[in-house]
């Protein structure tokens, strides 16, 4: 059975302008494509103004790739451009679009473990240790463990519940109790707050939904990567677009791929093949798209575009 | 014969004691300095307490105590007694210790790589992927010699069975070394025959293996090494050991802003532009080295300074990440590692610990409170611990409460009994306290392997149930004397390994910054000193303002304006019209002087003065002996209170011939007790420069102002100058304007004449310009140039009383303000040739 794959072009460009010169400035870039299963990046390239006196990539310690440069001349502008060609494959189970809960979709979140075994499985002294899933099932810098979060969540954590029906509870009552609202938090705002206050951003919805997972002693990371600017004709137009966005993943042991699932909060869906994704982390600190340090400049503007144009539909051969 | 000591000695039977045995007897070891202590005097006795206080105090031995509202240092604590240890003893905890450094490594080795303890359940993942500690960035990278841990040090104590079992595991940056080696210098001479005869095994060789192993592990390319002591600054309490070891070890002690990283290489800033670092042992914690890749909010670390490491191209000591074996819950899982890493049993067993992450633990622990201490998982918690048979009612519930939410984050620990040992009393003449103790003992790495510094810090008690062992406290400290059976240096093979290459460079390299924050030192001593000088004169006029006193008063007031030296107050126009002899304006007088001195609000005030000095000398505190110190706080301390209440006159008088002893004892003490290097050389030459252009300003406005010309003034003007004694042994009758001026600004016999000070600064120029291979600036010449062309003999039957703007006064003037101007160029170009931008600090960026 044929499915459908989309190629994309994603170009993000970041501007800097500080109100004196820069002395000195050291970035890490999270603005190149991972490979996944279902995603291969089939050209990129990254351009920097000034030119950066040296400049490498290596992968972080999530398997990201990471650019680095630092720039030694004085400088008052800094412009980073990444632009990519992207191909993602459907990965749900066929049929699913990931926006209509049809009864096959339910019949594949019904499968899956209670969340209290998948849980369980992840305790200390349970064997095999699965590793990769102990990364992200603690505190970070930006997602707390706390009763807080376990009591929020709780509603949708019923007894014996399959965890991705659960999950996706949660990810819908957040996306219906919590108001997006871009003027109301920074990167500082605490996620406790964004918990008290119910709104936010992408981001913030990403961070409440992990502080609420790792609360209850399930593992999820923090995935950030793009939405089509333009939808298809007929299809709604995605909050979060022009930006980078941001989601998360859970693990589930049974889940094909590496067992792990995607729920995105701020759409209240399962990404598919409209979310490109760029990198993953325990949170946000992880994988910020420019993450730098600079001597000098005093105040600054930050200008941040992101265009991403659907190119003709690939095809993807299924094995199933 | 006096009395035994012994019978004075309650000792606490349920507890192991170091100098007595359980039959009552002192201990083989401690024989005979027990002997030795039994039969001195109490006069003996009480000289050796005040050599070890007098020791103390004169080297500066101290310890920052963060809660201390005034932040000045507290003298280190010492109990003149040693803790003695035998060979057989000390052979047991020290290869037990060595085995758990090698353990430690390896442990984190693995969990900075393969991570197979956590793959294979040794180790529980909370307390990896959990931990703050966990430097995640630096997964992947082995550093230099697969050395982890340079120094390491475990605290131990014994139990009542005289076991010795370790309590903490210190992996981070071990504190304390350089405390028990002042410590050693100290007691080994107040005990120097003891210290000789038992043949106690000395520290010099542990310091020289540490360095020894920094210098051939790093990559130095052929290079010297460069090694540095990173510190997190002088607010750290343990900042003078910081110091301390820096000196000792003759590395230069820099803070993250003297470091600089350019493409993978670590620099420091100095005097000389930039050079290359090859290794950095750091007191800084590591999740603060790099804001760029670690704590984005460090404004103390180094940014890239992970990518250094990751390229291979810096040797950090202990290894970045290192502070992850900080855990109150990771030694129950030691046996397990070492089993597992080690092929071996864990020599020396930790005290009982059990992570509440184990639901089997956590009940024990719940079930068992009242015999138990309750901590926190990881050192981010900073919980202080919490003995479970204090609590009762609520707050036991409470507890358990917090236990079962968030059990991953406690440890129950079995209580620990120290030993005791007898220290000095310091109350009574004759007297032995039993204090509990806990050893720190420290481990380096070598080429050959881990070895134990023979000895330690003892860390004694305040009483002699207490149940903590903090310095912060108020507790105590101990020499710790290991005796030997037989001479044997360990380190004889061990030189062989170094080559010439890693011979450890000596000589300056000073920072940047260490140099700024001495010129303005010097400055700003200067300025306290200037503007105590001239306000003296003013105050003392005003004191004894018999009538014919009151023109000189206006005089000097006059020029004190003119120096902006006086707020401006609103009374600005009264001034001039004043008829001092009117109460209610000679108060408002008093009022304006004391203003200038203890007005803390206004910015050029003497208070605000002394206290931009103190900024500045903290930052570059060890350069300055306690007494300079203590002199200084005292005059802030002072100036506070002032600041409350307005002083009289003449305490106001008392406090600035104080300020100018204490100045001229600081003055005194850099010219005979600082080492003459380029930091010296930049202190003195502030000091120079700021006086250079203080006295002409001063004298050039003399000239130019009308009131000068009143009775007087040229009496004042000398005292200004510290010049009215050597007038008056040359020139018996009053002042007048050509003596003076000769004396004063011509006269380069006179250390306070203008051109003394000229020559005497583009001196010391020349000489810090040939120090540094650097070029001279020669601003300073056309201005001396010009003040030498100046014709004497047109002051010449001039009366001063009478001229008023007359060509010879005004053309002096203008030259010594042309001096004013070189001085303050040259300062300018000295920064921006010499000085980093205090202040400049990397500020981190993010998107979203």
């Amino acid at each position: 059975m044929n499915l459908i794959a989309a190629r994309y072009h994603v170009v993000h460009e970041t501007t800097y302008s500080y109100e004196s010169p820069v002395s000195l400035s050291r970035q890490h870039l999270h603005l190149t494509p991972r490979d996944c299963p279902w995603q291969s990046c089939l050209a990129h390239q990254i351009s920097i103004d000034p030119e950066p006196t040296h400049s490498r990539s290596r992968p972080d310690c999530f398997g990201n790739p990471v650019r680095q440069f630092d720039i030694e001349a004085p400088h008052s502008r800094l412009t980073v451009c990444a632009e990519s060609t992207i191909e993602v494959r459907p990965h749900l189970p066929m049929g699913l679009d990931g926006q209509a809960e049809t009864g096959f979709q339910s019949d594949w979140l019904a499968a899956s473990p209670s969340w209290e075994e998948v849980s369980s499985m992840l305790a200390y002294g349970a064997a095999p240790v699965r590793l990769e899933a102990n990364r992200f099932l603690f505190e970070s810098p930006y997602v707390r463990v706390k009763r807080e979060f376990s009591a929020y969540a709780r509603p949708s954590f019923t007894p014996l519940r399959p965890l991705l029906c659960a999950v996706q509870d949660l990810m819908r009552r957040i996306h219906d109790e919590f108001e997006f609202d871009p003027a109301a938090t920074t990167v500082a705002t605490p996620v406790l707050k964004i918990l008290e206050d119910k709104h936010g951003v992408c981001q913030d919805f990403a961070h409440l939904m992990l502080a609420c997972l790792r609360s209850l002693g399930l593992a999820a990371r923090y995935v950030s990567g793009y939405l089509l600017t333009h939808p298809p004709p007929g299809q709604p137009r995605l909050v979060g677009a022009d930006a980078s966005h941001a989601w998360i993943s859970v693990y589930c042991p049974s889940a094909e791929g590496g067992g792990w699932v995607d729920f995105d909060p701020t759409n209240n869906l399962l990404p598919d093949t409209q979310h490109i994704t760029l990198a993953w982390g325990r949170d946000f600190g992880d994988v910020s798209p420019l993450r730098g340090v600079i001597l000098g400049g005093d105040a600054h503007e930050l200008d941040v575009a992101v265009t991403v144009t659907p190119l003709e539909n690939g095809v993807w051969q299924s094995s199933g | 014969m006096p009395r035994s000591l012994l019978s004075m000695y309650q000792r606490k039977t349920d507890r192991f004691d170091e100098m007595i045995a359980a039959n009552g007897e002192v201990r083989p070891s401690w024989q005979s300095f027990f002997d030795h202590l039994n039969a001195a005097t109490p006069e003996q006795m009480r000289h050796r307490l005040s050599y070890v206080r007098q020791r103390i105090l004169e080297n500066g031995v101290t310890y920052n105590v963060y809660a201390d509202p005034e932040g000045t240092d507290r003298p280190w604590e010492l109990d003149p007694l040693p803790l003695i240890l035998s060979a057989g003893e000390w052979h047991e905890i020290s290869s037990a210790i060595t085995q758990r450094a090698r353990l430690l490594n390896a442990v984190l080795g693995d969990l900075y790589g393969a991570q197979t303890l956590i793959k294979d359940g040794t180790l529980p993942p909370a307390l990896v992927y959990g931990h703050n500690g966990f430097l995640w960035p630096c997964q992947g990278i082995t550093p230099p010699g697969d050395s982890w841990l340079h120094l390491y040090a475990a605290d131990l104590a014994r139990s009542p069975d005289g076991r010795w079992w370790v309590i903490a595991d210190r992996t981070q940056a071990p504190s304390g070394a350089g405390y028990a080696l002042e410590n050693r210098i100290i007691v080994s001479r107040v005990f120097p025959e003891q210290f000789r005869d038992l043949g106690v095994q000395h520290l010099a060789d542990f310091f020289r293996a540490l360095q020894d192993n920094l210098a051939h592990l790093a990559p130095h390319e052929n290079e010297p090494p460069l090694i540095v002591l990173l510190t997190p600054g002088p607010y750290n309490e343990t900042y003078f050991e910081h110091a301390y070891l820096a000196r000792y070890l003759g590395y230069p002690l820099v803070e993250g802003q003297d470091l600089t990283v350019r493409g993978d290489c670590v620099y420091l800033r100095t005097l000389t532009g930039l050079r290359r670092v090859h290794a950095i042992l750091r007191r800084l914690d590591d999740d603060y080295c790099d804001p760029l890749e670690l704590r984005g909010d460090s404004a103390l670390g180094v940014p890239g300074l992970l990518q250094a490491v990751r390229a291979g191209k810096v040797l950090v000591a202990n290894a970045l990440g290192s502070g992850l074996l900080e855990s109150a819950a990771l030694p129950g899982f030691l046996p397990g590692a070492c089993e597992k890493l080690l092929g071996e049993t864990l020599a020396m067993p930790s005290v009982g610990t059990w992570w509440c992450g184990e639901p089997a633990a956590l009940e024990f622990a719940i079930e068992n409170l009242d015999q138990l201490v309750i901590k926190g998982s990881f050192p981010s918690q900073r919980m202080d611990p919490i003995f479970g048979s204090e609590l009762v009612g609520a707050s036991r519930e409470e507890l358990i409460a917090r236990l079962r939410a968030r059990p991953q984050a406690y440890v129950a620990q079995e209580l620990v009994d120290f030993s005791q040992a007898p220290a000095w009393s310091t109350k009574h003449d004759r007297r032995l306290l039993p204090r509990g103790v806990a050893l720190r003992v420290y481990v380096a790495a070598t080429p050959a392997g881990y070895v134990v510094m023979p000895g330690g810090l003892t860390r004694v008690t305040a009483a002699t149930n207490a149940r903590y062992i903090s310095m912060q406290r108020g507790g105590s400290s101990k020499d710790t004397w290991v005796l030997s059976e037989q001479a044997v240096s360990t380190f004889s093979l061990l030189k062989k390994l170094v080559g010439k290459t890693d011979l450890i460079r000596s000589g300056s390299n000073l920072s940047s910054r260490v140099v700024e924050n001495l010129y303005w030192f010097g400055r700003y001593a200067e300025r306290c000193d200037d503007a105590a000088r001239i306000l003296r004169v003013g105050l003392s006029r005003l004191v004894d303002a018999g009538a014919d006193a009151i023109p000189a008063l206006i005089s000097a007031l006059d020029l004190c304006r003119s120096l902006k030296l006086l707020p401006e107050a609103d009374s600005k126009a009264g001034v001039k019209a004043i008829e001092a002899s009117s109460a209610e304006q000679r108060s408002e007088l008093e009022a304006l002087l004391l203003d200038a001195i203890c007005d803390s609000e206004w910015e050029d005030s003497i208070a605000g003065n002394i206290r931009r000095l103190l900024w500045v000398g903290t930052q570059v505190r060890e350069r300055f002996s306690l007494d300079n110190w203590h002199a200084l706080n005292r005059l802030q301390l002072q100036l506070q209170r002032y600041s409350k209440v307005r002083p009289e006159i003449s305490d106001a008088l008392a406090f600035l011939d104080q300020m100018l002893l204490a100045s001229s004892s600081l003055a005194g003490f850099a010219m005979d007790n600082m080492t003459r290097d380029d930091g010296w050389r930049f202190l003195i030459i502030g000091r120079r420069l700021e006086r250079l252009i203080f006295l002409s300003d001063a004298i050039s406005q003399f000239l130019r102002l009308d009131s000068t010309r009143a009775a007087g003034s040229i009496e004042w003007l000398l005292e200004l100058t510290d010049s009215i004694i050597t007038y008056r042994s040359r020139y018996m009758a009053q002042p007048e304007l050509l003596p003076a001026i000769d004396l004063i600004v011509f006269d380069d016999a006179n250390p306070h004449a203008v051109i003394f000070q000229l020559q005497n600064l583009i001196r010391y120029l020349t000489r810090l310009t040939r120090a540094l291979d650097d070029t001279q600036d020669d601003v300073l010449r056309p201005a001396l140039a010009r003040l030498q062309s100046f014709d004497l003999g047109l002051l010449e039957g001039l009366d001063f009383s009478q001229c008023r703007n007359c060509d010879p006064c005004l053309e002096l003037a203008n030259a010594l303000n042309g001096i004013s101007l070189a001085s303050a160029t040259l300062s300018d170009r000295l920064a921006m040739r010499y000085f980093t931008h205090i202040g400049d600090v990397g500020r981190q960026t993010l998107t979203a």
